[in-house]
Formats: structure tokens, sequence, C-alpha cells
């Protein structure tokens, strides 16, 4: 009985018992706390003495004021909750990066109610909160910035959605935990390609080169093929999306191979390889990759290059199946 | 240092905002403080106005004790409430000069809020108030402006938002207003200057003393009379009595007698309620003679009405005064021969005179009589700017300038009498008064202060005697501005030229007396009084903290219900809302629309589904998505549509 009064949404959140959840989320009486701010405390005691000397001088205006001062800052406990009631939160967009770089997480927040909201901040623990306007039945978007130091899954965690709106002297905060994670590809190092040492530039030779007497044909576009290859002038005809073809394309077939990097630590071979899909992308070349537990056909193209670096970041993880943080 | 000039196209930041807030708040205050300060907020002012980097912390904290130092040396001292105010503005204003947080922001805002409550201590009135609550709307914007980081938010927006706050707030204020227990009295010993600046009669008259009172239009007392007022020659308020004269100006006697002589009334009574202005003095303001004291207040040894305190809040008393009446017929020796002393030496002429009439007379009675003759039959002009007069000064006045106001009259008079060996001695108080005919009470204003005389007489007692009136008896009749003369400057308010003016004039003071009477006037009396009524018994603590908690809380609750769950979406389109309507109705019959379909492919799954509602479904969904998207929907589809979900009910077979 006790266990389960304890085990009250509200409660576990008051316990600090905060559960990841998926989809949106729509602050509701259970999610959001209110409690008076710092200044809040201070104006409480700044109407103290305005009341001490109402009395003292029997002021009757004086009371009027306290008072109404008074009734403001209860009505604003009020506003400041309205501010974030009903507000829709959905996860939005995560865009891979490298280790090393900021990832990137949007929020979309989005208000169904008539009521427009006003500087609703949205902050990752210990870092500077970010604030938004949320316009009456439309969504924004707030972007919260982590930092990825290692390769993997960076999950979002916890963040915690507040408002001090309108007067500053209550603050009303919901702390939620999306199931929100970014992809992080591991470091590129700075080699480059052995098989491109050297020949500097070769790349941009081999695709200005795709102007040549090569040129074979065109075919229908598909999803994967470079947009360098798409016959732009085509489509300006209204001729749909086609793909050039070359028959003179005759770069190596390439393959990057972790047994090349023998010799290196696991990290050291995963930006490695990271670093040549990065190079060979570049150059055009057609490549492939060979890891522990996956072999890529070669290829050339952006979905070919986002399986490559998918794989090498998550290489040695589970893969992420709503893996809950361990605290 | 950055000048930015586009400042002056009116860009209304939140540091614009907190200027406009202060200067708002400190403005009222600004011709009671020294003008030093005054020109240190507009330097400070014009400082964040063009945006000048601020003082370093070591400056400002100089600055901060130099300005109290400044105080000091204006005020000599930085307590009390004039120095209190002056510091108050002066640390607000040196605040801004280190507003660079959030804090420092909320801190000025909450400082402002306090100093509007200062301005109290010196005005309440109604356009004092309707001022401040603009101030505070002002201040509670910028309050508002400043919690909203990063984007400016809209003017207007902020204006309104600010309003609806504080509209919000007023029921909660008057509940709070109304069942705050209220207490009576200082809770701590007050400064000795919270009371300065009230206009009132004085202990003592000089020639000159009364003719400067009389030129202010403030109101000194207003009375309701239970039944007719008195006549205008009745209404002689009685205040402070003068009995000792120094050669130039009357005061009254340091030690008193203890109790005042017998009194025998006759007559009917005059009941009546008299609310007093503040004048900081102990008298209370009663009609000749009050037989029914208010509570705590006693008479005076020459009939006076004194309270136990002095009069320092608006003060509403019951008396009962007799017009008819015998006062003093056997009073003690001291008191006559108070009553008969003067100075050792000048005003010679005016002594040898006195002495020609006792000598010639053959009672007090006479002697009365031919002074009177004398003001009313010699050429005595009554004047509210009388030539000065010199060491001799009833001699002059008598003999020589014949001109004056009633100090004039009053204190030759009482010499007269004196030097004739009649008891005399001078009544200061008011006389007359003004009905208001809106609110069926009088007015006495300050230019009805007045002084006359009391002569005891054998047989008769005190008696007045009023030597104005000899002079001037329309000044007894009708006031003040019909009896001076053409051309001698008027008080302002004492003009009556303009019926229509004077109706606009009654109006506001009907409006200024409601005021006084319950708001400014509602105490712990008004409160048990209002308490009783709402049916509690015996007003306690315990009954005023139950009502204030519930009334509040309600209150509240009423709001809370009516911003929270207010469903109905203001200012949707109406197709969409019809259309929802239409989904609803689905609903019920387990067709549920999933929240990324389109009205379409719903149409189509409705049709799939239940074929027999294929065909009204299709076209409704039709409809809508004309109307939605449509660049200009028509009224008359609208209601079709309107029409079609209506009768779509109909087809559902339950």
């Amino acid at each position: 009985m006790m266990f389960r009064l304890i085990n009250r949404p509200v409660w576990r959140r008051v316990f600090n018992r905060i559960d990841v959840e998926h989809g949106p989320i729509t602050l509701d009486r259970q999610r959001i706390f209110i409690l008076p701010t710092r200044h809040g405390l201070m104006f409480a005691m700044v109407l103290l003495l305005m009341l001490v000397g109402s009395i003292n001088y029997a002021l009757s205006l004086g009371f009027v004021l306290t008072f109404l001062l008074g009734g403001m800052a209860l009505v604003s406990i009020l506003h400041t909750y309205r501010n974030l009631a009903q507000l829709r939160i959905s996860a939005g967009k995560t865009m891979p990066v490298f280790a090393g770089q900021q990832a990137s997480f949007t929020l979309c927040l989005n208000s169904s109610s008539t009521t427009e909201r006003y500087a609703v901040g949205v902050m990752l623990e210990k870092q500077h909160p970010q604030f938004i306007d949320v316009p009456a039945r439309e969504t924004m978007t707030a972007t919260l910035a982590l930092d990825a130091p290692q390769r993997g899954i960076l999950r979002l965690g916890r963040f915690t959605l507040f408002t001090r709106f309108p007067l500053g002297l209550f603050r009303a905060w919901s702390v939620l935990d999306l199931d929100m994670a970014c992809i992080v590809y591991p470091q590129p190092d700075t080699a480059r390609l052995p098989q491109l040492a050297g020949v500097q530039g070769l790349g941009d030779r081999a695709i200005t080169a795709e102007g040549s007497d090569d040129f074979r044909g065109m075919r229908p576009y598909h999803l994967g093929d470079s947009l360098r290859h798409v016959a732009w002038k085509a489509l300006a005809q209204g001729r749909g999306m086609l793909a050039k073809q070359f028959s003179g394309q005759a770069l190596p077939e390439l393959w990057l191979n972790w047994d090349d990097l023998a010799g290196m630590t696991t990290e050291a071979r995963l930006s490695r390889l990271c670093c040549w899909v990065l190079d060979a992308q570049n150059t055009g070349l057609s490549y492939g990759l060979r890891i522990p537990g996956s072999t890529l056909a070669p290829g050339n193209s952006e979905v070919h290059q986002r399986t490559c670096l998918e794989a090498l970041a998550l290489f040695g993880i589970a893969p992420h199946k709503n893996a809950h943080p361990t605290n | 240092m950055r000048y930015r000039f586009a400042m002056f196209t009116l860009r209304l930041d939140n540091n614009t905002w907190l200027l406009a807030a202060m200067a708002l708040a400190i403005a009222p205050h600004t011709p009671r403080l020294p003008i030093w300060i005054s020109l240190l907020c507009l330097a400070v002012g014009a400082m964040r106005l063009i945006e000048v980097r601020l003082p370093a912390r070591w400056l400002l904290i100089t600055l901060a004790a130099a300005t109290a130092a400044g105080i000091y040396a204006s005020y000599h001292t930085l307590l009390g409430r004039d120095a209190g105010v002056a510091l108050l503005v002066a640390m607000l204003t040196l605040k801004l000069l280190e507003s660079r947080t959030l804090r420092d922001s909320m801190v000025a805002i909450f400082i402002s809020y306090f100093l509007v409550i200062t301005h109290f201590l010196y005005s309440q009135t109604i356009p004092t108030g309707l001022y401040l609550l603009l101030v505070v709307l002002i201040i509670t914007a910028t309050l508002i402006g400043i919690n909203h980081p990063g984007r400016q938010i809209e003017p207007r927006k902020q204006l309104r938002l600010a309003a609806v706050l504080l509209g919000q707030a007023v029921p909660v204020m008057l509940v709070l207003f109304l069942f705050f227990p209220r207490v009576p009295g200082p809770l701590w010993g007050m400064p000795t200057d919270a009371y300065e600046g009230m206009t009132g009669l004085s202990d003592s008259m000089a020639p000159g003393s009364i003719s400067k009172l009389s030129q202010s239009g403030a109101v000194a007392f207003r009375v309701a009379f239970d039944g007719s007022p008195p006549k205008p020659e009745q209404r002689y308020w009685r205040g402070p009595v003068l009995d000792f004269f120094d050669g130039r100006s009357w005061s009254a006697t340091a030690a008193p007698d203890p109790k005042p002589a017998d009194i025998t009334v006759t007559g009917d009574p005059v009941s009546y309620t008299l609310t007093l202005e503040p004048h900081n003095k102990r008298w209370l303001l009663a009609l000749d003679l009050p037989a029914k004291l208010p509570p705590a207040s006693r008479l005076g040894p020459h009939y006076e009405l004194l309270a136990d305190q002095p009069v320092r809040q608006r003060l509403r008393y019951r008396a009962v005064s007799y017009p008819n009446y015998r006062a003093g017929l056997y009073p003690g020796a001291t008191e006559l021969n108070r009553s008969l002393r003067l100075p050792a030496l000048g005003n010679l002429k005016t002594r040898e005179m006195a002495g020609a009439w006792k000598r010639a007379a053959k009672d007090d009675g006479e002697i009365v009589q031919r002074a009177l003759e004398l003001f009313r039959n010699e050429a005595f002009f009554y004047s509210l700017t009388p030539p000065l007069l010199g060491i001799n000064s009833v001699d002059e006045f008598l003999f020589d300038t014949r001109r004056g106001f009633c100090e004039h009259y009053a204190g030759s008079f009482v010499f007269l009498m004196r030097a004739a060996g009649v008891p005399a001695r001078v009544v200061t108080g008011y006389q007359g008064g003004e009905t208001n005919p809106f609110g069926n009470y009088l007015i006495v204003r300050q230019s009805d202060a007045h002084a006359w005389a009391e002569v005891w007489l054998k047989d008769r007692g005190w008696v007045r005697v009023d030597p104005t009136a000899a002079v001037a008896p329309r000044r007894i009749e009708s006031g003040l501005a019909a009896a001076l003369p053409a051309g001698e400057p008027l008080p302002l308010l004492a003009r009556m030229d303009n019926a229509w003016l004077m109706q606009l004039r009654m109006s506001w003071d009907t409006l200024n007396n409601d005021w006084n009477q319950w708001v400014l006037g509602y105490g712990q009396e008004r409160q048990y009084d209002l308490l009783s009524r709402l049916g509690f018994e015996m007003a306690s603590w315990k009954e005023l903290a139950v009502s204030l908690t519930a009334g509040v809380g309600a209150l509240l609750l009423a709001f809370s219900g009516f911003m929270l769950w207010r469903r109905v979406p203001v200012g949707a389109d109406p197709a969409s809302v019809i259309y929802q309507r239409f989904c609803r109705k689905l609903a019920r019959a387990g067709i549920v629309r999933l929240p990324n379909e389109g009205p379409a492919d719903f149409a189509q799954r409705t049709a799939m589904l239940r074929p027999d509602l294929a065909l009204s479904s299709t076209s409704i969904s039709e409809l809508y998505i004309a109307l939605r998207y449509a660049p200009h929907p028509n009224a008359s589809d609208l209601r079709q549509f309107g029409k079609r979900v209506r009768a779509f009910q109909s087809q559902l077979p339950d």
C-alpha cells in the first residue's frame, strides 16, 4: 500500500526518480512543480515591511498597495504554472557527430492551447538555459548542445523545462528524460589514405574528368547515388532526376581493412578507418570496409558513407535498444 | 564610451522601462527633496540612457557614502520620514549604476514598489492613488520585461499582461483589505517629523496669523448633522481659547484651571458627526458649547474640547452641542483675574479710552456696547491685507490704520475690555461652513478660520461677542467671500461666483468625503461593523483569519478554473471546430482518426470500415478540405458544412 502510494508518478518525481520516456510528453499536473524563487522570498520580505509600515502609520492606501501586490504575487503562481501546463514536448532530429564535437539535440515544444507561452527555459544540468517563446497553437524548437567526447551512442539524458515568467517570483519546472540519442563517430585522425598519399588533389581531378568522353549515358537516379552525378541540366529541363553514367571511370576499388592496421589500439584503428572513409568518399573512390564482425561491400554514396561510419561508431557496442543509462 | 543616438527613437528595452518606472516613482517626491538629490537622479538617468560604462565598485561605494553624508548634512539625521525617503531615493538611483544582473534589476524594482508606498505618508488623496496605480502598472510591466530573457517582449503585450495581473489581484486585495485584522495605533514610536506640514489653528494668535491661514482652501473638517444644521450665525466652532497677551500676540495660559466652570443648557441640542482632518494638535472642534463628549476627550478649562492624544489621523467623532447655554456663572477668582491681565506698558491711548468708558458706564454690558458701537460707527474696514503694525499695535489699529482681519478686531476688543475692567478672552476656531447639497453635510475650510471674544458679565457668565460681526456682518452670515470688499484678493476656494464651478467642486468634495470615510477611514471600528453585519457575533482574530483564507482561497480557485480549464479554443478556425465534432461522432462509432491521418485518408478508411457511411463522410471531408484550403472560403459553404455534420448523427445506427 505504502509502496504503491510512493510509486505514483508524482512521488517518484519528488524523489528524483525520472523515467525515460518515448514520444511526446504533455506536461500535466503530475509533472510540474512550482516553488518561490529567491527573488520571490525577497519580495515577500518587502511586502512584510510594507505591511508593518502600513499598520504603524495607519496608511489605508498602504494596505491597499500591499494587498494588491500580494494578490498579484499569488495570481502570478497561476500564470507561471499555466506557462508550462499542457505544453507538449517531443524529440526532434539529431545529427550524428564526430567524437570531440558537440552533439545537438532538437526538442519540439508544441502549445496546443490558445495561451502564448513566454520565456520557457530548456536546460541541461549545469548548463546555461535557452529561453524560447511558444506562440499559441504553434511548435517551436529548442536545441540542446552536449559535448560528445567519445564514439558510440550519446544519450541526451535528463533535462529541465522551467519558467519564471511573468514576474520571476515563482519558478515552475519539470524534469524530463526523453529517449533521445545521437550516434558519435570516431574522431578521424589526420593520416591520409595511403593510396592517395602524395597525389594531392587527385580527387578533384577525378571529378573534373567526369565531363570527358567517357560519358556513357543516363539512368534514373537512385537514392544513394552521389549528388555529383545528378544530371542537373536534365532536371532543369523537366526530365526528372537522372544520374550520369561513366564508362571510363577506372577508379580503383578500395578496401579499407581493419587488419592493415595491426599494432594499433582499437580506438586508434577506428579513428584511422574513419579518416580513410571520409577521404575515400571525398575523392569519389569506390570503397569497402572490413572490420571484425562486419564487411561492407564497396560503394560511393552518402548512404554508404553513413553506414560505414555507423559501423565504426558502434564497433564493439551492443546495438542501441532503449539502453537505460545506469546513473 | 559608447553613445547610442538611436535611443531617442523610442527603443523600449528593459533599461528604458526601468528608467521610466523609477522616474515616475520618484517624481512626486522631488518637490520635497533637496535639489541636489533630484539633480543626482537626473544625472544618473541620463548616464543610463546614453549607456555610459558603469562605474567601478569602489567608486560606487564612495558615491553612496558621499550621498549619505550629504543627506545627513541636509536633514541632520538619517532617520525619520523625510530623511528616510531621501535616502531611499538616493539608494535606488545609485542602484541603477550597478544594474548588471537580473538580481540588480529585481532589487531596483522592489525598491521602486517600496518607494510608491512612501508617497502615502504625505498624501492619500484620490489623484495620488490613481497616479500611483499607474506607476505600479509601469513597474509591473518592467518586472515582466526583465523576466523575459533574450528578445524584447512587445510593449503592448507587456502592459496588457501587467494590467491582467493587477486586475486579477484586485479581488484578492479587496478581501484582504476588508478582513485583514486592523490594529489601532502605531506599533512603535513615530519619527518626530512624521506629522509636519499639517495645517490648522495654532495655539497663539499674532496679527496676521489667521488671515494667513484663511488663504488656504484646505478642508479643516466636515460635519454631518443628525437634524437640520444650525443657522449660520450660530455656527461657531470652538477651538483654542487664548487668555494671555504679551503686547503683541495672544496665547493660552501655561497652567490652566483643572476643571471648566458650571454650564447650564437650554433649548434643543444639536447632534452631529464631525470628521476632523489631522492637525497634529490636541483640540477637537465642536459647536459652541459641547455637552456630550466623544470618547478619549475631555472639556478643557475654557470649554474647549481636548483629545487625549494629538490628532494625527483623520478623526471621526460624534458630539452633541447646545447653542443656547449659560456658562461660568460662578467662576473662580484666578480665572477672572487671568482674564483681566494686561502687559504693564504700551497702548496708552486705548487704556485711556477704556478708562473713560468705565467711568461713564453703569455696568459692564454698556462697556461692551460702547466698544461694538465704536467698530460699527467709525470707519473700520475688514481686510485680508491690513497694514503692518508697530509696538503699540492696539493703539495703531484702533486710531490709525483701522483696517484688519478678525484677529485684529478680537484682539483689540479684548484689550479694550480688560483695560476697562471687564474680564475677557480671545476664542479662536472656525465660523460658518459651506453646505454640500450632494452629500448633505457641511464643509468647514481653513478659510473659515475665525477669532472672536468672550466677556464675563455678572448673572450671564461667559458671553460670546464677535466684534468682526459689528464691522462686517456678512462675514458671519455668508462667509468670507461676501464680507470682503470688492478688489480684495480672495482665497481661490472662497469664491462663489460661478455656479457651474461650484457644483463641480461640491461633487468632487462629496467624492473625497466618501473616500475619506470608507477607504481611508476603514479601521478597526468599521471592520467590526462590517463583520457584525456579515453575521459574525464577536469578531475575533480567528474568525478574521478564517474569512481571509476562505476568501483568498476561493478567489484563487475561481481564477485557476478560469485560466487553466478554459477548453474552448478562442479564435480557432470555425471549419476545424465543426470537423472536430464530426470526428467525435465517428469516434463514438468506433472509428478514431489517427493523429497523422489527413481528412481524405480518414474518409477513405471510414468508407472501408463502414460502407453505409461512405457517401456522407466523403462529402463532408471534401467540403472540409475545400473550406480549409480554399483561398477564399465563403460563409454559405461553412453553413452547409455545419448542416451536413449536424445531420450526420442521425445516420449512425446504434
